[in-house]
């Protein structure tokens, strides 16, 4: 093994570790709060049963908004925010920040489309049966809906490994951190290389677990 | 059995003058029904029938206040469902099961799981009561082997068995039928139909059927009601042959009745005459 690689090995098993601290915080905020969003979308649409063109609209519009920062923009731009929530702007906490606000509506918009998918008649059919908002949300949508919605967490999984690895430019830690302060700024290839490889696996990893569940879930 | 005879003279179902105008999506209204009052007594099978785009589907749709009327009442075992509460048009919906044309099963619930839904949703059974019940009515659409299987793996005559058992299992009054055997070849909408009388004579349940198919008719409803554009133009028993009809529907539901009882009286006199005559 290299002395370069060998050097960063401690540093390594830390960035692994931050990288998914960073990613478990993101996709809980995107589940948590980008989830009931996505499902509120859904039902303030056109012919469900909150329609509501003009709350559609504003959340629609608010979810594009955010969406339409260039990741690295939102970063820098939420700095403040972050000093306030996490009391520091760098580490791997204060980076899980603007991945959380990038994240959520990101799964918001993927969560209202995956629900999209499901047949308008099944949903009609549990109204006659006297079903109530809730339960069709958890009975009906989430249920028939759900090898779509872990398909989309492996979406958004795998495109916030590589946001966090933007992070890594403001010092947020990480895989990303180490390939930019020794692959990049101090020209040591192997270590980019192995980063990148690193990444690699990570990215077959996670779609293959997402694609694996999502098979197993899937009745239809 | 009733002692007031207004009361048992009062329909189960009662539509008085509902009207439903739907907003094409080019910007145009479409009066889908209109005005129409209509009763239907308990314990009957009740045919809609019409055209494609004569309102029998909205109509039905407006028993169980799936489309809100525009104007005018629905009143279902005596209570007024356009003034319900969110809450109590729910706790009403669990007496009136549906059926429709595509099933609309959960595909991700096994059959068990599918007819089991509605007992889930109010009140606090147990999950003994639940079991029991939902075997219950696999047995009466004769599914009982297929409880653990999902949807995908069932024909579509055993697909809407399964729908009419998970209708069936909150014990409605009544089952409202939007086109249920338009998506099922002629040997299983038999079958199916079957199913349909068998669940209206022996356990009671007052049967609303919207069909475009003449056969159904023929061989499920005692009484049917006509729609044209919207309105409603003719009812009669169909039994009843001495009344003449004025739809043009009515008229073809007499032929068609005539061609049935002549094939019938047909295949009887051949199984009459036996093998022999057929060999000469």
């Amino acid at each position: 093994m290299s002395e370069n690689i060998l050097a960063i090995l401690p540093e390594l098993w830390v960035a692994i570790g931050q990288t998914f601290l960073m990613l478990g915080i993101g996709l809980s905020a995107a589940i948590l709060v980008g989830g009931p969003l996505g499902v509120l979308l859904f039902l303030l649409g056109p012919g469900q049963s909150l329609d509501n063109r003009p709350a559609y609209l504003v959340l629609s519009w608010i979810v594009n908004t955010v969406r339409s920062f260039p990741f690295i923009i939102l970063l820098v731009a939420l700095v403040p925010v972050t000093r306030v929530i996490a009391g520091t702007s760098i580490g791997p906490l204060a980076a899980s920040v603007p991945l959380s606000v990038a994240a959520i509506p990101y799964f918001a918009r993927l969560v209202e489309q995956s629900i999209r998918e499901v047949p308008r008649g099944v949903i009609e059919a549990a109204h006659a049966m006297g079903a109530s908002e809730l339960q069709i949300v958890w009975r009906v949508l989430v249920r028939e809906a759900r090898s779509g919605l872990i398909l989309a967490l492996t979406v958004l999984a795998v495109s916030f490994l590589s946001y966090s690895a933007i992070a890594g430019v403001v010092g947020g830690g990480g895989i990303g951190d180490l390939a930019i302060r020794y692959g990049y700024y101090r020209f040591q290839t192997d270590v980019m290389l192995l980063t990148v490889a690193l990444l690699i696996v990570l990215v077959q990893i996670i779609q293959f677990g997402g694609n694996a569940l999502a098979h197993r879930l899937d009745r239809r | 059995m009733n002692s007031n005879p207004s009361l048992s003279a009062s329909p189960l179902i009662r539509l008085e003058a509902v009207s439903k105008t739907f907003t094409l999506p080019d910007g145009r209204a479409f009066e889908a029904v209109k005005s129409v009052s209509l009763d239907m007594a308990e314990g009957r099978v009740f045919g809609l029938i019409g055209k494609s785009g004569a309102g029998k589907s909205t109509l039905l749709r407006m028993i169980n206040l799936l489309e809100r009327p525009d104007a005018g009442r629905v009143l279902v075992d005596g209570r007024d469902l356009t003034r319900l509460s969110k809450r109590e048009l729910r706790e009403t919906r669990q007496g009136i099961g549906m059926i429709f044309q595509q099933f609309n099963l959960l595909q991700n619930a096994s059959v068990y799981e599918n007819v089991a839904f509605p007992l889930k949703l109010h009140g606090n059974r147990g999950r003994a009561a639940i079991e029991a019940r939902v075997r219950e009515c696999l047995e009466v659409v004769g599914l009982t082997e297929k409880i653990h299987n999902y949807p995908a793996q069932l024909s579509g005559g055993q697909k809407q068995r399964v729908a009419i058992a998970r209708a069936l299992a909150p014990h409605p009054k009544v089952l409202l039928c939007d086109e249920p055997t338009s998506a099922l070849d002629t040997e299983t909408t038999r079958s199916v139909l079957d199913t349909l009388r068998e669940i209206n004579q022996r356990l009671g349940v007052t049967i609303v059927i919207v069909t475009h198919e003449l056969s159904v008719v023929h061989a499920l409803c005692d009484h049917v009601a006509v729609l044209e554009n919207g309105q409603l133009v003719e009812r009669f028993d169909v039994d009843d042959h001495a009344t003449p009809r004025v739809s043009t529907l009515g008229r073809e539901l007499a032929q068609e009745q005539v061609r049935e009882d002549i094939l019938k009286e047909h295949a009887a006199r051949i199984e009459a005459a036996g093998p022999t005559s057929q060999a000469a």
